[in-house]
């Protein structure tokens, strides 16, 4: 008994001295259960949201007011013409659009029946239906508010349509999600694991006593992986297309060079965490910490960002995989251009021209 | 004959948690052009640490040091053309055959195994028939030949080695000396380190290195020639009661084993050494022995942490 | 089977697969003998230790050890002898006293017997200004003479040292060894493999281990008669010549 209990008494001496392994065992917990209990969140909150009015009568604009009223909605649009509504879906503005017919309240007199038109951006399928259910249950809350002062009940139907993603398919979803967490895995972790590995077997003293220029062997490491993502890329992408039946509205040209450029952008990162890491267990742990679980978080692909606290938000802002993810989605979804996505591509650019620049600054000529 | 390589008062220590471990204390030394130089020291001596400042993979806290005539902080660039090293632990890629190993060393230098053949021949025939089978699948010994041919491949002027002997059986080391010698002829300046006292008598001149410090520098008919006191062998039937006699006796300074044999220094010179001898026979030492011998390295090495 | 020896061994093989690592060895230990246990590198001393230590299981062959048989009695076996080796010994990141009250519960010390044995082991190496020091913080030799003390610890009937001197300094080795001539004399079986030549020399009987096979045993003198040869050096190289087994 006493021989168990001494060996318990030594493990605790080893896991109270090891301070690095303490904060990710105290520190992580902790981090997680804050961001996960406040901020990520599948509820929505202060979507944005627009209206096109072709009525402009009374019952419209206490609907509307309805709809400014809740903590739900945030209005953000107020459209004129039904053509403005494709664009503005397309830059991403909006999620829902509530579009009120000609003569609404009229109708609603001599007929005693309307019609309501909730339009939703669905490739969020989850979103799309949370939302359109809020905006039902708020024309419902007007309709019951309505009948009190009336003889005979009012009807007022709500006609959904679900922009492009008409089946309300969860593929259309994940499909840039995962590509978003594929990319980062094979580009960051396995190009910092390749070079670390090549410390700790002490090779990398002989290949930095010779006179090849080290950025050569920085790229030399990264090619397999650029290679091997981008044939990642085409067997999702086959996948998606023929087996689940995800289409690719825009041009697959601009969808590739994206990918490319966000890969390029795994593997800068993998080069960072290669330069702080002095074991492939490090490096493992940085990546899948450091780099994983933010995509997975912050990439708005399981939880929105926009439902987010601000400073998460703010956050999500740093991670390249978010950026990367609405592109994606922009192209394969929406079938948009580069006309909508270029900020967007931008940043990513930016990203990696900053990360390329620090990571080879970082990246030591020598030893210590 | 010019300087291969120069140190000069090199300082350099390191951070470990609390405590400032000092890993090199004032080295000064150099090294002609050609010459077979050992670095003698045991584990934490500080020589691998020496080993990566004059190849310009660590930078010292002080001092300076030169290879081949080019300064190592400023200069490393064109260092890094000219020199061979060979890390600790044989530095091969495992999941890579001998063939692909060496290949790939001579790539890094831009040249292939072809151009420098002649070079490494002589050691990589050993190895040949075996240049199909990876690196992870070799034993110690043609790990170590291996080591040395990748090393070697593009003709470097100074070659530094760092304890390519340790863990390596018998047989292999006195293989790989011979190697080093037949290296020597063609030119090419080595320096060793090994923590094996019997190796520096196969050196032209060596440097006995203890805890960062260096205690003397010196062929080893040199340093051997250095040791100020007579030297005497003893020996009986149980050299544990002898150990334990002596070193009880006031007029004996240090004695250690040594093999076979006890080896002996007194205190004051030229003891009568009959008198003793009589006086340990009476203590019931059987077939007693004692003659004086030559001090080797090892002694030598011994007297100077000592001091 | 000489159930008096320490260490009896009759036959012991190791086979993994097609490869057999210890191919029928036959020994006997006495008891406070040092005895030498050399061989090449993949000559199979290793393979033959792990067996005595009971970490690993023989394919064919008899053993006791320590009066208990290999296969049957494995744990009182263990319980009985002490091990130390050039890579592992002590936990780095433990204070010296640490180490020793981990490793005296382990083998069923009393608390007692742990502060008596640690008291007088830090006076023995003149430690005691060490003794809440982690293990890392200390030099080399130190650690290595630290390390048998604590093998030693519950005063075990054998003592197996696995290349115990490796890169240690001369003097450390040398003294690394007087303890095990203490221990010895104290009636302590000490079964030991090194690299160092002059390390046989110092053994009572020698066993050379090649190509799975014992192809030489016997005091240190004997067999430089038996070879021709100034020193176990010589006898060494001449066997491991011999050798199909390893490099050349």
């Amino acid at each position: 008994m006493k021989q168990f209990l001494y060996f318990i008494r030594k493990e605790f001496y080893h896991l109270l001295r090891d301070r690095r392994t303490l904060f990710i065992l105290f520190g992580m917990p902790v981090m997680q259960i804050l961001i996960f209990g406040f901020a990520l969140t599948n509820e929505v909150k202060n979507s944005r949201i627009a209206i096109l009015d072709n009525s402009k009568d009374e019952a419209t604009s206490r609907i509307i007011h309805q709809f400014e009223a809740s903590r739900y909605f945030d209005i953000v649009e107020n459209l004129n013409f039904y053509a403005e509504l494709e664009p503005t879906f397309q830059k991403g503005q909006i999620r829902l659009a509530v579009v009120f017919p000609e003569q609404f309240q009229e109708s609603l007199l001599h007929t005693n029946s309307a019609s309501i038109q909730l339009i939703a951006d669905a490739t969020d399928p989850n979103v799309a239906n949370t939302l359109t259910t809020y905006a039902t249950a708020i024309i419902m809350d007007y309709q019951s508010s309505m009948e009190e002062t009336q003889d005979f009940p009012y009807t007022i139907n709500t006609e959904m349509r679900m922009l492009y993603n008409p089946q309300l398919k969860g593929s259309y979803n994940f499909v840039p999600g995962v590509m978003a967490m594929v990319l980062m895995l094979v580009g960051a972790m396995m190009t910092s694991i390749s070079i670390v590995r090549e410390k700790e077997l002490g090779t990398m003293e002989v290949i930095l006593v010779s006179p090849i220029v080290p950025i050569r062997v920085i790229i030399a490491k990264m090619i397999p992986y650029l290679f091997l993502s981008m044939v990642n890329i085409a067997s999702i992408l086959l996948l998606s297309v023929y087996v689940l039946d995800v289409p690719i509205q825009g041009s697959l040209t601009l969808l590739v060079f994206e990918c490319f450029l966000f890969t390029l952008t795994a593997l800068a990162l993998g080069l960072l965490i290669s330069s702080i890491s002095g074991s492939q267990q490090v490096a493992m742990l940085i990546s899948l910490m450091g780099l994983f679980l933010p995509t997975i978080m912050f990439s708005g692909f399981m939880f929105p960002v926009e439902n987010m606290p601000i400073p998460l938000q703010v956050i999500s802002n740093l991670v390249p995989a978010k950026w990367f993810y609405y592109i994606v989605k922009d192209i394969m979804i929406k079938g948009t251009g580069f006309q909508t996505v270029w900020m967007d591509t931008l940043i990513l650019a930016g990203m990696l021209i900053v990360l390329l620049v620090v990571s080879l600054k970082k990246f030591k000529v020598r030893l210590e | 004959m010019g300087e291969a390589v120069k140190a000069e008062r090199i300082y350099k220590s390191f951070q470990s948690d609390k405590t400032k471990i000092e890993a090199l204390n004032e080295i000064s030394f150099s090294v002609g052009t050609g010459e077979l130089f050992g670095l003698i020291g045991p584990d934490g001596a500080g020589k691998t640490t020496l080993f990566r400042i004059l190849t310009t993979l660590l930078l010292a806290d002080q001092g300076d040091a030169w290879v081949d005539g080019l300064e190592v902080v400023s200069q490393y660039k064109e260092i890094r053309k000219r020199v061979g090293y060979m890390p600790g632990k044989f530095s091969l890629y495992q999941d890579l055959t001998v063939e692909e190993n060496i290949s790939f060393f001579a790539t890094l230098f831009d040249t292939t195994l072809k151009e420098n053949y002649d070079l490494v021949k002589d050691i990589y025939v050993q190895i040949e028939p075996f240049k199909n089978r990876r690196a992870g699948a070799l034993s110690g010994g043609m790990k170590q030949k291996l080591a040395l041919s990748c090393a070697l491949i593009h003709k470097p002027s100074v070659l530094f080695l760092d304890e390519p002997t340790t863990g390596v059986d018998a047989v292999s080391r006195r293989e790989f000396w011979e190697l080093l010698r037949n290296l020597q002829a063609q030119g090419i300046t080595i320096v060793v380190s090994t923590p094996y006292m019997d190796e520096a008598s196969l050196c032209d001149r060596v440097a006995l290195i203890q805890d960062g410090k260096i205690m003397d520098i010196d062929t080893p008919k040199g340093i051997t020639a250095k040791f100020n006191k007579s030297l005497w062998a003893a020996r009986s039937n149980d050299m544990y009661k002898l150990m334990n006699d002596l070193r009880a006796d006031e007029r004996i300074n240090t004695c250690y084993r040594f093999g076979q044999f006890h080896h002996v220094t007194f205190n004051e010179m030229d003891h009568e050494i009959k008198i003793i001898a009589d006086q340990l026979i009476s203590r019931g030492h059987a077939d007693l022995r004692i003659q004086k011998i030559d001090p080797t390295i090892e002694d030598c090495f011994m007297a100077l942490m000592n001091e | 089977m000489n159930r008096e020896a320490s260490i009896s061994v009759v036959d012991l093989t190791k086979r993994f697969g097609s490869f057999t690592a210890v191919d029928a060895i036959s020994f006997d230990v006495k008891k406070g003998e040092i005895f030498g246990f050399l061989g090449a590198n993949g000559a199979g001393k290793t393979t033959a230790m792990r067996m005595l230590c009971g970490l690993s299981m023989p394919t064919s062959g008899k053993a006791v050890v320590a009066g208990f048989d290999l296969y049957k009695e494995s744990e009182k076996i263990k319980k009985s002898i002490g091990y130390m080796s050039q890579k592992f010994s002590l936990y780095e990141d433990l204070t010296v006293r640490e180490n020793n009250r981990f490793y005296g519960g382990i083998y069923g010390l009393t608390d007692e017997q742990i502060k008596e044995k640690t008291a007088f082991m830090l006076e023995h190496l003149k430690l005691e200004s060490k003794a809440d020091t982690l293990v890392k913080a200390l030099p080399l030799g130190w650690k290595q003479k630290l390390s048998f003390s604590v093998a030693m610890i519950h005063d075990p009937q054998i003592v197996f040292l696995d290349e115990p001197t490796g890169g240690v300094d001369p003097i450390t080795r040398r003294e690394f060894w007087t303890m095990i001539y203490e221990a010895a004399h104290r009636g302590t079986t000490v079964f030991v493999t090194t690299h160092y030549m002059d390390e046989a020399e110092y053994c009572d009987r020698v066993s050379i281990m090649v190509d799975g096979k014992i192809e030489a045993m016997d005091t240190p003198a004997e067999l430089a008669k038996q070879f021709n040869a100034k020193g176990m050096g010589d006898v060494f190289v001449q066997l491991a010549r011999t050798a199909k087994r390893s490099d050349n």
